[in-house]
């Protein structure tokens, strides 16, 4: 075939380049890198090459590019969107060799990394210092500062510090054309299109980020939590709704509901109230006097919308307990379901009562189990819909389940994504969003950028390549939650 | 070009049903005069005339209130004056969302009133107001840029004509969405050059119970950056941090803002931060979040936050071999000042400023000027990635009718 020897060509003229046993043509070995954190879509890379500095990443793109040949940038491979889902006849350009801190500069507020560094990892290297990276995706014992860039990654905490396109300040990248440049700094506003702004969430798409300059967060003085437990999602969301109309911003307001909470105590045994039909996780952060006042306001809300037990974290101990029955949910349903899918949809905060009734109808109606976990602040819903796929037709019902909550979330206004990404499974969506214009307007973007499309194809936007293919079940966890690695959103 | 002079004008005229007169002028862009003014009031009108304007390859200059028209660098040229202060309506507000729809032409201080009335605000607070398209399309925000983040940070959605009339929407009207390019943040800060803004979308912060200010005098550049990154370093969480800086001494500000009990038990903590002389007050200094005040030139520059004492020194250095007073005022921990001085020192003094600019790891852009200093002086100066932006602008405007000229690297 044409593109193999295009690839096997290619792979000869790399080996040179790039240090020795970075470039991978073994079958077998092709075969660890065939999906990310979206398991059920998997494909066998062509080609797959390490890299460890900038002028090597070039080197590979500009070869690529000069034989049309694809290819797609990954991290650490946890998204869950198939966004770094490899190109059969492609290159995976793997980024986690690239994985040095280059400099926390805390006097400028900013550190300078490689993008394979580990976001945990960079909190703690500036945690001596008083500061951290805010974006915390859960993944983020494992996911990449490189992959939260690609992918504009948010968090629970995101609620009040923004996702990952807020705390991106500069980046040496390599265009699909091959070429190395520098965008941004240290500094911000430097003069000119804000070209951060479309390369920050563009999935890979538009290149591949080299070098990244981030802020970082000074540590709050205080942080206070609070675990309310309340009979129902509806007064729970009136609780949600009461902070936010006060002018209250937390740093998180999480909300899960009956089955997610018994999927999680059967996983890592939170102990959270019990009888409860949901509960919140309301987490304030600030300065000492500011947080203690509106601590008080959050309290007196949740009694009021009928809280019937709240638990205050007396310590970090505390609080990372009451974290853990959230963060664990996704892999947690796991113990309850043999099969499941991860929505990711938002609605405006406002509709939420509205919507989780008609999610709970659609369950019923289908016979389709559904446990809610979400960012209950910013109305991004998690559903996770459970089913059984050894039993004929489940798989088919949750598929429609999901695609129904999506439907829901457009109806509504809102997003068929919040923050796991289009990627390859949510491409098809994109049309139910965006008209023909709007989509078409976004690919003069990636046609500056990327005018032979070979910067992750088929991703994002939909092409005739993925039209029609199934939305995406998974079975069992991610490899690296069943290692212990990581914690899924 | 198939479309004659005569029928230019009838065109116009139809595409923006009537909405067109010749221009006077007042209506100069940057002292470039164009033809016509053309005050449509619905985006399909938008559509039109840009669909024409692409067509016959009329230049057109968007324009809101006009406050910030002159900044620049004038257009190579101006056929017509796209005013959009006839689309001012405010489209939604859902106040249980913290979000609000509003036309380009909306002007800020009505917005801002318009939310208000539900305890809301966007939080922006530029030196001039303006409406909702020129604070997108010049990125401008104030003080509170500490605490709400920059203007692209606050847009979630926006609705444009593009160059060729084809009208197109990206993001929506919730906060966490990461469907597809967010076009919204290219838009921000591109001057018009790139597609004409009719709505925007945005995230709303609810109004403070109350706020304060402290004020402390510095004496030396040094000191002027001791305070400031003592005050970036604290966990007070103040709104503003503002500097006002001129001939080797200043003040220095900053803001909290807040419930009541909360902001007076930080403004205490924050005199203690401040040092001796430090001072709180409830109202803000007659300066804050005001432009310069030492000629007819203005210059945004932007450093890094720890070089606050270099940029100074090179501010105070090049003014005084230029023979002229600098006055430099902003936002000195977010690393945005403004420079205002006379313009017979500009040429020489921007010149200086670019050639340290490594010192303090920023840009100097020239924002206000009189014609004959934007002549011999570019106004934008080095550019980071400008071929990428160069391919940006000939994908959205392959015909360069939109503003052309008036951008980085001459886009």
């Amino acid at each position: 075939m044409m593109a193999s020897m295009d690839v096997a060509g290619l792979a000869a003229e790399l080996a040179p380049v790039l240090p020795k046993d970075a470039v991978i043509t073994d079958r077998q070995r092709l075969r660890t890198y065939e999906c990310d954190g979206l398991a059920h879509y998997r494909v066998i890379p062509a080609l797959v090459v390490l890299p460890e500095t900038a002028d090597q990443v070039a080197a590979v793109v500009k070869a690529c590019a000069a034989r049309r040949i694809p290819f797609v940038a990954r991290g650490s491979g946890t998204g869950l969107s198939g966004g770094a889902l490899p190109h059969a006849d492609g290159v995976l350009i793997v980024m986690s060799k690239m994985r040095d801190i280059l400099e926390i500069d805390r006097d400028n507020q900013r550190a300078v990394v490689e993008p394979g560094v580990i976001n945990l990892q960079l909190t703690k290297a500036a945690q001596p210092d008083g500061y951290y990276f805010a974006p915390d995706p859960s993944s983020q014992q494992v996911c990449s500062i490189g992959g939260n860039l690609a992918e504009n990654s948010g968090g629970a905490h995101c609620l009040k510090y923004g996702f990952t396109a807020g705390h991106v300040t500069g980046v040496e990248f390599v265009t699909p054309l091959g070429e190395l440049v520098q965008i941004g700094g240290k500094a911000v506003d430097f003069p000119g299109y804000d070209l951060l702004g479309a390369i920050v969430g563009s999935e890979g798409t538009l290149g591949i980020a080299t070098t990244v300059t981030v802020r970082l967060t000074r540590l709050p003085e205080t942080v206070q939590t609070v675990l309310a437990a309340f009979a129902d999602t509806d007064s729970a969301g009136q609780a949600v709704s009461a902070i936010i109309g006060a002018g209250v911003i937390p740093a998180a307001i999480e909300m899960m509901d009956a089955l997610a909470i018994e999927a999680a105590e059967a996983a890592v045994q939170c102990g959270y109230p019990e009888g409860a039909g949901a509960v919140l996780i309301v987490e304030l952060d600030g300065a000492q006097a500011t947080v203690d006042r509106q601590f008080e306001q959050v309290t007196d809300f949740c009694t009021e919308a009928g809280a019937f037990e709240m638990r205050i974290a007396e310590d970090d101990a505390q609080r990372a307990l009451f974290w853990r029955g959230r963060k664990s949910a996704f892999a947690a349903v796991g113990r309850i379901s043999p099969d499941y899918i991860v929505q990711d949809g938002v609605i405006p905060r406002t509709v939420l009562p509205e919507v989780l009734r008609r999610i709970g109808e659609l369950s019923e109606e289908k016979g389709i189990r559904v446990a809610n976990v979400f960012h209950a602040g910013d109305g991004n819903l998690h559903p996770l819909v459970l089913f059984d796929g050894a039993v004929d037709g489940q798989r088919e019902r949750a598929e429609e389940v999901s695609g129904a909550i999506i439907d829901l979330c457009i109806e509504h206004g809102g997003s068929i994504t919040g923050e796991h990404g289009v990627g390859s499974d949510k491409a098809r969506y994109m049309p139910k969003m965006f008209g023909d214009n709007d989509l078409d307007t976004m690919q003069l973007v990636r046609c500056a950028f990327d005018p032979g499309g070979i910067s992750n194809p088929g991703k994002v936007f939909p092409t005739p390549r993925l039209c029609g293919e199934v939305p995406g079940p998974k079975r069992g966890a991610h490899p690296l939650v069943e290692a212990g690695l990581a914690e899924q959103f | 070009m198939s479309v004659t002079a005569t029928d230019v004008q009838a065109r116009l005229t139809e595409a923006a049903q009537g909405a067109l007169r010749p221009a006077t002028d007042a209506d100069a862009v940057a002292g470039v005069a164009p033809r016509f003014v053309v005050s449509p009031s619905t985006t399909e009108q938008v559509c039109a005339v840009l669909a024409l304007a692409h067509e016959a390859g009329l230049a057109v200059v968007p324009r809101g209130s006009g406050s910030k028209l002159a900044w620049g660098a004038p257009p190579e040229r101006c056929d017509v004056v796209l005013d959009l202060t006839g689309l001012d309506r405010l489209v939604e507000h859902t106040a249980g969302d913290l979000v609000a729809i509003a036309q380009a032409g909306r002007r800020l201080d009505d917005l801002q009133r318009d939310l208000a009335e539900a305890g809301q605000r966007l939080a922006v607070d530029p030196p001039r107001g303006g409406t909702v398209g020129g604070l997108v399309a010049s990125a401008t925000t104030g003080p509170v840029r500490l605490f709400a983040g920059p203007v692209r940070d606050l847009v979630i959605g926006t609705t444009v004509v593009r160059a060729d009339g084809v009208r197109a929407k990206s993001g929506g009207k919730v906060v966490k969405n990461v469907a597809g390019y967010d076009l919204g943040k290219v838009l921000t800060g591109s001057f018009g050059t790139l597609a004409v803004l009719t709505e925007v979308a945005f995230r709303l912060h609810p109004l403070a119970e109350s706020s304060r200010w402290a004020s402390v005098p510095v004496g030396s550049t040094t000191a002027a950056q001791d305070v400031a990154l003592r005050v970036a370093h604290s966990q007070l969480t103040p709104s503003g941090c503002e500097l006002d800086w001129r001939g080797g001494s200043g003040v220095l500000a900053i803001r909290m803002d807040g419930l009541v009990h909360g902001v007076e038990d930080r403004i205490a903590a924050a005199l203690d931060r401040l040092g001796p002389g430090a001072e709180s007050s409830a109202s803000p200094p007659d300066w804050w979040g005001t432009e310069p005040d030492g000629g007819d030139v203005l210059l945004k520059v932007t450093h890094e936050a720890a070089s606050l004492g270099a940029l100074l020194d090179t501010v105070d250095r090049a003014a005084s071999a230029a023979g002229a007073d600098a006055h430099t005022r902003g936002s000195v921990v977010v690393g945005t000042v403004y420079v205002s001085l006379p313009a017979t020192a500009a040429p020489a003094f921007v010149e200086q400023l670019r050639g340290a600019a490594n010192r303090f790891g920023g840009a100097v852009v020239i924002l206000d000027a009189p014609p004959e200093v934007k002549e011999a002086v570019d106004v934008w100066g080095p550019v980071r990635g400008l071929e990428l932006m160069r391919r940006v602008k000939e994908q959205f405007d392959p015909t360069g009718v939109l503003s052309p000229g008036r951008f980085v690297g001459g886009i």
